[in-house]
C-alpha cells in the first residue's frame, strides 16, 4: 500500500532500498542523537539512544526524464548529452548528476565551474544565458563540503532550467568567480561572500553589500547565532540570545 | 614638395614646428591631455535619504560638470534579515516574513515562496483550483497597484505631482481590495503553503468588478496625461538606454528586458498556477529607453485587467465558484479556518467552538500543526514568478525538518538595479533620477 502523503511515500521508498544502501547509510556521518531535545534528564522517552545518520549523497541513474517526465528519455537527457559532446572533460567535472522534484542539479567540482558555465551558456545546443545568482548553503555536518555554492542556470532560447552547485571546504572556502561569464553574477558573488564568507576568485571586487563594511562574522552561517549581537537601546544593553540568562 | 600639392593631412615634414594632424597619434595626446586635468570633477553623494533614489539608495556620482563620468550603487541599509530570519520560524510562518521584501508586490513575494515549498512537499497539483484562480486575481490586482506606484513616484520624481497623486489615489483603490480579502492593506501573508489563507469574503467579487470597471477608465486618463506630454517624453525617449544585449549580459529580466524587445515573461513561457488557461498578451516595444519602459507598465496593467475579469467569471460562475481554498491533506492545510472579524483576520468561532468545545483530536491536531508545523521532506527546489520587476525567484533547501534549512530569493530589483551604472554614465546627472525609476528598484526587496 502506498501511502498519498508525501513524506510517507519517501519513506517507504527508503525502505524498499537494497541492502547496500542500507550499509551505506551505516557509514554516513552522524546527524544527531536522540530525539525531543532532552540531554540532561533520565529518558524516559526511549528514544535516547536513537542515532539519525545523514542521508548519502545520491546520484540519479540515466535515464534523467524531464520536468514533467521519469523513467524514460527527456530534456535533461538532452542537456547532459549536449555537455558532454561540448565539454569532453564531463566525467571528471561533474561529480553527480542529481534529478530530484523535476529539477537537474549538476554537483561541479570547483576547478571546473567556470569553464562548465562558458560551454553551458554559448554551446548552441545548450544556450542558458541567464544566470539568475548565486545561493550560499551552509551543511556544517558534512565534513569538506561544508559550504554550497548554488547556481541556478536558465535558457530563455530552450526554455529550461538547470542548476549548478559546488561545494568549499569551510578551512579553503575559494570557488571560482562566475562575473567573468555571466557579469550579472556580481552582486549575488559579494552578497554570498559577505552572508557565507565563500570567496569567489578572479570577482572584480568582493566586498561586504548587505552588511557594514566593518562587519565580524559572516551572519547566514549555521554557526552564527539569530541576532548574534549586543543590542544598545537608551544605556542599557540587551545580550545576543545566546548569552541571554537561561532557566535549564 | 611643391606648394600645390601640399597634404594638409597628409603625414609630411613641415616646413617647421610641430603640426598637429587629424589622424595622427599626437591628437590622441592632445586629448588626453585635456581629459587628464582632475580639477573640474566632481564626487557627489545622493542618498541614502533623498526624495528621488526611490528608497534608502546611496548613489555615489563622479561628475564632469552635468555629465556622469562613473556611477557606483551603495546599497545595504534595509539589510533586516529575512532570509536567516526564516530559518527560525515553521514553513507557514516564512510567508509571513518573505512578504515584508519587496512591500509594493507582497503576494509575489508569497507566491514565489509558497510554490517553492509546495514543489518540495509534492502537492503542486493538489492546490485547489478556487485558491489557484484567487491567486492569480489577487496577483495580478497587486501588479496593477506596484507599476501604479512605479509610475506615480517616476512622475514625483521628474517633478509632477499630478502623477503621483493619480497613481496613488488609484492605488488606494487596490489596497482597499487587499483589506477586504486579506484583513491587511499591506505584508497580507495572504497566499501559503497549500492555497490562500481564507476564502473570498461575501462583496469581493463586486468590489474588485467595480475596480476593474474603474481602472478601465482612469487608465486612459493617465495615457492621456503621460503619452504624449511633451515634458514627459522629453525627460524619458532615449534617456537610459540598455538594449538587449546589456539586458542578457546583466540578467536584468521584467519590464526593462520586455522595453528591449524580447517577449520573455514567465507567465507565458513557464505557467505557473494556471497562467497558461488565461487569454493575455506580453506587451513589448524595442526602444530600450525609459520612455519604452513606461509604455510597457502601462500596457501590462491593461492585460492584467483582462486577467482579472477572467478570474472573477470563474470565481463567480466558472469552474471555481465553490470549493477549498487550502489542499485538502490534513497534515499541511492550515487547521483554522481564518475569518475576518472587527478586529482584523483571526480563528474563525466555529472553529474555536469545534477545537475547544466538540473534539480533542482535532485541538491536538490544531496545536501540533500550529506550534510545530509540518515536515517537509529534505531536498531543495527553485520556484521562479513573474513579479512586477521580472523574475522573482526562491531557492528553498529542507532538511526534513518543520521549519526551513535556507531560504534565498533572487530578487529582480536587487539584479536589474546592477544595470543603474550602464543605463546612466556618460550621461546627465538629471537623467540618473530617470534611469533609477525606469528600474523601479524596491529596496526592501534588494536588500531583504
Amino acid at each position: 500500500m502506498t501511502s498519498q502523503h508525501p513524506e510517507q511515500q519517501a519513506e517507504q521508498a527508503a525502505d524498499q532500498l537494497p541492502a547496500h544502501a542500507e550499509e551505506e547509510r551505516r557509514e554516513q556521518p552522524i546527524a544527531r542523537m536522540g530525539m525531543f531535545g532532552a540531554k540532561t534528564t533520565g529518558d524516559t522517552s526511549g528514544y535516547g539512544r536513537l542515532v539519525v545518520r545523514q542521508s548519502p549523497k545520491v546520484s540519479s541513474p540515466r535515464p534523467y526524464g524531464g520536468p514533467r517526465t521519469t523513467g524514460a528519455e527527456g530534456e535533461f537527457d538532452e542537456i547532459a548529452d549536449a555537455l558532454e559532446r561540448a565539454y569532453p572533460e564531463f566525467g571528471e567535472a561533474i561529480e553527480r548528476v542529481v534529478v530530484d522534484r523535476g529539477e537537474l542539479t549538476l554537483v561541479v567540482r570547483r576547478e571546473h565551474l567556470a569553464q562548465v558555465a562558458q560551454v553551458l551558456r554559448d554551446d548552441p545546443a545548450l544556450r542558458f544565458e541567464l544566470c539568475t545568482g548565486v545561493s550560499g548553503v551552509h551543511y556544517p555536518a558534512e565534513t569538506g563540503s561544508e559550504l554550497h555554492a548554488v547556481y541556478p542556470l536558465l535558457s530563455m532560447t530552450h526554455n529550461r532550467r538547470v542548476r549548478l552547485e559546488v561545494t568549499a571546504p569551510d578551512a579553503d572556502p575559494h570557488v571560482p568567480s562566475l562575473v567573468k561569464v555571466y557579469p550579472t553574477n556580481d552582486w549575488h558573488e559579494r552578497e554570498t561572500y559577505d552572508l557565507f564568507g565563500i570567496v569567489f576568485d578572479g570577482h572584480p571586487a568582493l566586498t561586504r553589500i548587505m552588511m557594514p563594511d566593518d562587519w565580524q562574522g559572516h551572519p547566514q552561517r549555521k554557526d552564527y547565532p539569530l541576532g548574534g549581537i549586543p543590542v544598545e537601546y537608551r544605556g542599557a544593553k540587551v545580550p545576543p540570545p545566546d548569552e541571554r540568562r537561561s532557566y535549564v | 614638395m611643391t606648394a600645390t600639392d601640399y597634404d594638409a593631412y597628409g603625414t609630411g615634414e613641415a616646413a617647421e614646428g610641430t603640426v598637429y594632424n587629424v589622424n595622427g597619434q599626437d591628437w590622441n595626446e592632445v586629448v588626453d591631455a585635456a581629459a587628464s586635468g582632475d580639477e573640474d570633477r566632481m564626487v557627489v553623494n545622493m542618498g541614502p535619504q533623498h526624495p528621488s533614489t526611490h528608497g534608502v539608495l546611496r548613489l555615489i556620482l563622479t561628475l564632469d560638470g552635468e555629465t556622469v563620468d562613473e556611477a557606483r550603487l551603495g546599497i545595504g541599509y534595509l539589510h533586516t534579515g529575512i532570509e536567516k530570519n526564516m530559518e527560525y520560524r515553521t514553513w507557514t510562518q516564512g510567508t509571513t516574513f518573505c512578504t515584508r521584501m519587496d512591500y509594493l508586490s507582497p503576494l509575489f513575494n508569497e507566491a514565489a515562496y509558497c510554490l517553492a515549498v509546495e514543489k518540495l512537499l509534492g502537492i503542486t497539483d493538489d492546490v485547489p483550483e478556487r485558491a489557484q484562480v484567487i491567486r492569480v486575481m489577487m496577483m495580478e490586482v497587486n501588479r496593477i497597484s506596484s507599476h501604479l506606484v512605479a509610475i506615480a513616484t517616476f512622475g514625483l520624481e521628474l517633478g509632477a505631482t499630478t502623477v503621483m497623486l493619480n497613481g496613488f489615489i488609484e492605488r488606494e483603490y487596490a489596497l482597499d481590495i487587499f483589506e477586504m480579502v486579506a484583513g491587511l492593506r499591506m505584508n497580507m501573508a495572504y497566499i501559503r503553503p497549500g492555497g490562500v489563507a481564507q476564502d473570498l469574503p461575501p462583496g469581493a467579487i463586486d468590489k474588485i468588478g467595480d475596480f476593474v470597471k474603474r481602472e478601465k477608465g482612469r487608465l486612459k486618463q493617465l495615457r492621456k496625461l503621460l503619452d504624449a506630454n511633451p515634458v514627459f517624453v522629453a525627460r524619458t525617449k532615449d534617456i537610459a538606454y540598455l538594449d538587449l544585449t546589456g539586458c542578457m549580459a546583466l540578467g536584468v529580466t521584467g519590464p526593462v528586458l520586455r522595453a528591449a524587445g524580447l517577449p520573455w515573461d514567465l507567465r507565458k513561457t513557464q505557467p505557473y498556477c494556471g497562467y497558461e488557461t488565461y487569454e493575455f498578451d506580453v506587451p513589448t516595444v524595442d526602444t530600450c529607453d525609459v520612455y519604452g519602459r513606461y509604455l510597457v507598465r502601462m500596457a501590462e496593467m491593461e492585460e492584467s485587467l483582462k486577467i482579472i475579469e477572467q478570474c472573477l467569471d470563474r470565481l463567480s460562475s466558472g469552474s471555481a465558484k465553490s470549493g477549498p481554498v487550502m489542499v485538502q491533506d490534513k497534515k499541511i492545510g492550515w487547521p483554522a479556518q481564518l475569518a475576518l472579524g472587527p478586529d482584523g483576520m483571526g480563528n474563525s468561532p466555529n472553529h474555536i467552538a469545534h477545537i475547544m468545545g466538540q473534539s480533542m483530536e482535532a485541538l491536538i491536531h490544531h496545536f501540533k500543526l500550529v506550534t510545530e508545523g509540518f515536515r517537509v521532506p529534505a531536498g531543495q527546489v527553485y520556484a521562479a514568478v513573474e513579479s512586477p520587476r521580472g523574475e522573482l525567484g526562491c531557492h528553498a533547501v529542507s532538511d526534513g525538518g518543520t521549519r526551513p534549512y535556507r531560504v534565498h530569493f533572487r530578487d529582480p530589483s536587487f539584479t536589474n538595479l546592477q544595470a543603474a551604472p550602464a543605463m546612466s554614465e556618460g550621461g546627465q546627472v538629471a537623467d540618473v533620477i530617470a534611469a533609477v525609476a525606469s528600474i523601479d528598484p524596491v529596496m526592501g526587496g534588494v536588500d531583504r
